[in-house]
């Protein structure tokens, strides 16, 4: 099986991190994977502010990059539910617009390969104890777009409760959003600065050190709340715990 | 829709005064956590919601879809049954017709010069009340939590509830204050329990509705096979508006239609435990035309567009037609928890307003055209709708509408809009960053230029980047990006430069 | 153009897109919902409505047929009526004996007279297990729809188990729409003041089912 690593724009240029733990613990467990160059940007931020027709020439980039793959892998709810949820929306309007079938048909090939990172895990290598270490206690906020568009439900948590060491514990109002939004965290800063701080201290009421999701741009909205608000706690996105080891131990 | 929301400043300014405000927080935070845990109790009895959710959203497209046929059975089973039909193209008309029948009926030439009123969205939206009281004709409010906003001269800010901003301190304080200059006044000694103030709503509002002789209602539901109208409500105010007086006027959306009887089935299981976490609301009143010696004598339906064909001219935007109006999307919304209702500067507010009043309104204003951009887009809106609504989609929708512009239809005409003032800025990044995102060397050159620089980098930014580090610290700069570690340790396979 | 015309035209030309040959209202709806949430006997139906009543703030009395006129008749004297409306066709025998005066509702009466009533006891066409809802219809044993709304006391008498049917679906297809139709689940209530439900706003505060029929105490065979 061919498996390609789609980082996603911010996780390469912002998170490094979070994607050499990707390729770490898909090596690990036996998968080959690669990292297509030339990928980029899925086109979510343009598509959500409401650039459809710019996230347009994203998408046939992201449909081309990935089209030699058997499978396509992300760290991202959000980038995951853009190709798998927004991208078939996107031909069905271009053909509503009388553009024929052209960018549907081109986007269609990826959607059903691609995978967010704990659904690849559970649903396609069928583990859940990916024999990671990592003594901390941890609190899991589930992402918006991987709750209700990818429908991972408890495949994340099950991955963590069997990691060795980790003491999992439970984040009141988890499923609320926890104010990113993209663009709305900056359109309507004072709402989603709220909801970052509402999010942050339930977090903080749970007495975990780490706050984990499975979206780095989640965690960099958290993250940054927590450090404004001088929380002791930080933000560790899913898979640096699940790469971490006894051997290789991550912070 | 309503004169009285001209000149709102947009969504963001406005829902910044209510995040500041800690009563309003506190007010907003109790009433959305208690209603929203007890709806997932209520919904979780039935086994079959999904099915019933996607019945109610096929029954409503379905209705939609056909809606010229519907609206034609409508008016002649109404006509059939003893009612008399009226079309009202916008809020002026109908606001002419509904003056006139009131006229006509004799409530305007009484002492009292008075009809009450049910709690009625589609009312509100036309500022009808404000239309009669030019005509010298009082409007009461029967609703306990319209009765307190009439009373303390406030607008609503939820549609079921549409107090939900007020206490119960500040309730005692406007009834013990103002229900004297309108009526009976409060009970001297009238404290802060809930069922003392139901008490007062009681007493006070009595008298007018024993002699009234014009109710004024909307209907949650229109059955156009039969012509029956259905009104569901938990006080008993609507019983009284629709039962006592001679004269009934029902103003009604065209798109509250359900093609048959049975259709009743699905939304009186969905409806009720959407809105008020109910098996079943107290009282829900259903009448066909007029009934000999039962309930008024005369019945007049306005069948009201106000923008509504204009919506179901969008093929995206139409599902927004959809709404029963339950309030489950503003109860869970956690946008509309923080910034309140009135934020949104409409009397439809939360998810369903940021879809709706841009659309019956049109993308003109400052306030219409900022309310897609309400939403993290988190889409719990979305999971609890009862007609499956995809609020996230329509909003997205209508982000495009305001930055792009496009063709449109407004007041039944087509039309092609211009992109909105004030993106441009935007507009420009985002165009720039869909050059260098489909040429991955121009991506990396920047990331690299980022993490050359980054010992420069600020943890807070000036201008328009304080919107992000005012509340927020910036994730510092990775030494190399993710690439460049590829490509040292991976050989970089492909080059794609 | 008259704005019905202005309308309609409105609404052909916005759904354009809408193919002529679309699926008809039979097979463009997927009835895939219960009928019914659960299998019960018919004694367990019966049951489950006094549950669901009480649980909105009804008072549920089961009585046999020949208790009926006992029981109201203490029922009215426990509320301390002096007086109670009646419709034109409540069965003759079922207030015999009881202390109040019977008030018999005329059309010409007033709203204020009314008022002036302290209870109303009436039958019903249909109730509703699942939801705890009784349903008047106007039939002559419920009367006009004011007298079930404007005294503060009303006694409804179901006649179990014939009347009782277990989901709403059930009871839409017992119901006439052409009938003034009146859903009552429990007192009036608001929850108009923080959300939280409070009994008793402008409807009777005070309902009290009375569930007559069957052997003795109401109970009936399964």
């Amino acid at each position: 099986m061919r498996v390609a690593l789609f980082l996603t724009c911010v996780n390469d240029t912002l998170y490094p991190e979070t994607g050499r733990a990707v390729v770490g613990l898909l090596t690990r467990l036996g998968v080959d994977v690669d990292f297509p160059m030339a990928q980029t940007c899925c086109g979510q931020a343009h598509y959500n502010t409401g650039y459809r027709h710019e996230a347009e020439p994203l998408a046939r980039h992201f449909a081309d990059v990935f089209a030699p793959y058997d499978a396509v892998v992300t760290p991202s709810g959000s980038c995951g539910a853009m190709v798998r949820e927004l991208y078939p929306r996107m031909g069905e309007r271009a053909r509503a617009e009388g553009r024929g079938d052209a960018l549907a048909a081109t986007l269609a090939p990826v959607v059903p390969k691609t995978y967010e990172l704990t659904e690849f895990l559970v649903d396609v290598l069928g583990v859940t104890d990916v024999g990671a270490y990592y003594p901390h206690t941890v609190t899991y906020h589930p992402t918006c777009h991987g709750l209700r568009s990818l429908g991972l439900g408890e495949r994340p948590r099950r991955l963590l409760e069997a990691v060795r060491g980790l003491e999992l514990v439970e984040l009141p109002g988890a499923e609320e959003c926890c104010g990113f939004g993209g663009t709305f965290a900056v359109k309507n800063a004072d709402v989603s600065a709220a909801m970052g701080a509402d999010k942050v201290r339930n977090a903080e009421s749970t007495g975990a050190d780490v706050l984990c999701a499975a979206d780095n741009s989640c965690l960099m909205h958290i993250g940054g709340t927590m450090g404004r608000l001088r929380t002791g706690m930080r933000p560790v996105h899913i898979a640096e715990i699940l790469a971490s080891t006894e051997e290789e131990a991550a912070v | 829709m309503s004169g009285t929301y001209l000149g709102m400043p947009a969504f963001p300014e406005a829902a910044r005064k209510a995040v500041g405000d800690s009563t309003l927080r506190g007010n907003l935070r109790h009433a959305t956590h208690t209603i929203r845990d007890k709806r997932a109790r209520a919904v979780a009895e039935l086994d079959d919601w999904a099915a019933l959710r996607e019945a109610g959203k096929q029954i409503k497209d379905h209705t939609l879809r056909h809606l010229d046929r519907y609206l034609v059975q409508v008016e002649e089973a109404v006509t059939a049954a003893g009612g008399t039909v009226h079309w009202a193209a916008d809020a002026d008309e109908a606001n002419e017709i509904v003056a006139r029948l009131v006229e006509e009926a004799g409530g305007g030439d009484s002492a009292e010069h008075e009809v009450v009123k049910v709690k009625s969205m589609a009312t509100q939206e036309i500022a009808l009340n404000e239309a009669l009281e030019a005509r010298g004709v009082h409007a009461y409010e029967t609703d306990l939590a319209e009765l307190i906003v009439q009373l303390g001269r406030d607008r609503p800010s939820h549609i079921l509830v549409p107090a939900i901003h007020r206490n119960r301190g500040e309730i005692r304080d406007i009834f013990r204050s103002e229900m004297s200059e309108w009526g009976r006044p409060a009970p001297e000694n009238l404290t802060d329990t809930p069922a003392e103030l139901a008490e007062a709503a009681r007493l006070h509002l009595r008298e007018k509705f024993l002699r009234a002789r014009v109710g004024i209602s909307g209907a949650n539901f229109v059955v156009a096979e039969t012509g029956t109208l259905v009104v569901v409500e938990s006080e008993g105010n609507g019983r009284m508006c629709l039962t006592l007086p001679e004269t009934l006027i029902s103003v009604v959306g065209i798109e509250k239609i359900v093609p048959r009887w049975q259709d009743l089935e699905v939304f009186l299981q969905t409806l009720p435990r959407s809105s008020t976490a109910e098996r079943m609301n107290p009282y829900t009143s259903m009448w066909t035309g007029t009934t000999d010696e039962d309930g008024p004598r005369t019945f007049h339906l306005v069948l009201l567009d106000n923008g509504r064909t204009d919506t179901l001219a969008d093929e995206v935007g139409r599902q927004a037609l959809r709404c029963i109006r339950c309030s489950a999307c503003l109860n869970v919304c956690p946008v509309y928890e923080r910034a309140g209702g009135h934020a949104y500067g409409s009397v439809y507010p939360g998810p369903i307003g940021a879809i709706l009043s841009p659309q019956l309104r049109g993308t003109g204003s400052d306030v219409d055209a900022s309310l897609p951009y309400a939403s993290s887009l988190c889409g719990a809106c979305y999971e609890v709708c009862p007609v499956a609504i995809d609020i996230p989609e329509v909003l997205v929708h209508l982000r495009e509408r305001v930055v792009q512009g496009g063709p449109a239809v407004r007041h039944g005409n087509r039309v092609v809009l211009r992109p909105a003032k004030g993106h441009a800025a935007e507009r420009a990044a985002m165009r720039a960053a869909q050059w260098a995102f489909t040429h991955p060397g121009v991506l990396r050159t920047g990331q690299r230029l980022a993490s050359r620089t980054r010992r420069l980098h600020p943890r807070t930014l000036p201008g328009p980047g304080r919107a992000w580090s005012g509340s927020r610290d910036l994730p510092p700069v990775p030494a190399e990006p993710f690439r460049d570690w590829w490509q040292r340790t991976h050989g970089g396979k492909d080059g794609s430069e | 153009m008259s704005s019905r015309e202005r309308i309609l035209g409105r609404v052909r030309r916005a759904l354009a897109d809408v193919p002529a040959d679309e699926v008809p209202y039979e097979r463009a709806v997927a009835r895939e919902y219960a009928r019914e949430h659960g299998r019960r006997s018919v004694a367990e139906t019966v049951d489950l409505l006094a549950e669901n009543l009480a649980d909105y703030r009804a008072i549920v009395h089961r009585c046999a047929d020949g208790e009926l006129p006992g029981l109201l008749a203490r029922l009215l004297a426990a509320h301390g009526s002096r007086n109670v409306v009646v419709p034109p066709g409540l069965p003759p025998g079922w207030l015999e004996g009881a202390g109040a005066e019977i008030v018999h509702d005329r059309a010409a009466d007033t709203p204020q007279e009314l008022d002036r009533v302290d209870s109303v006891v009436t039958g019903c066409a249909v109730a509703v297990a699942e939801t705890g809802t009784i349903v008047l219809d106007g039939s002559p044993d419920q009367g006009r729809r004011r007298i079930t709304l404007v005294p503060d006391h009303h006694i409804c008498v179901v006649r179990v188990p014939d009347q009782v049917v277990g989901a709403v679906p059930q009871a839409l297809g017992r119901l006439d729409p052409a009938r003034p139709l009146t859903w009552i689940s429990g007192p009036s209530a608001t929850s108009d003041i923080e959300l939280d439900r409070v009994e008793g706003v402008h409807g009777p505060r005070t309902l009290e089912v009375v569930l007559a029929g069957g052997g003795q105490d109401g109970r009936t065979a399964s």
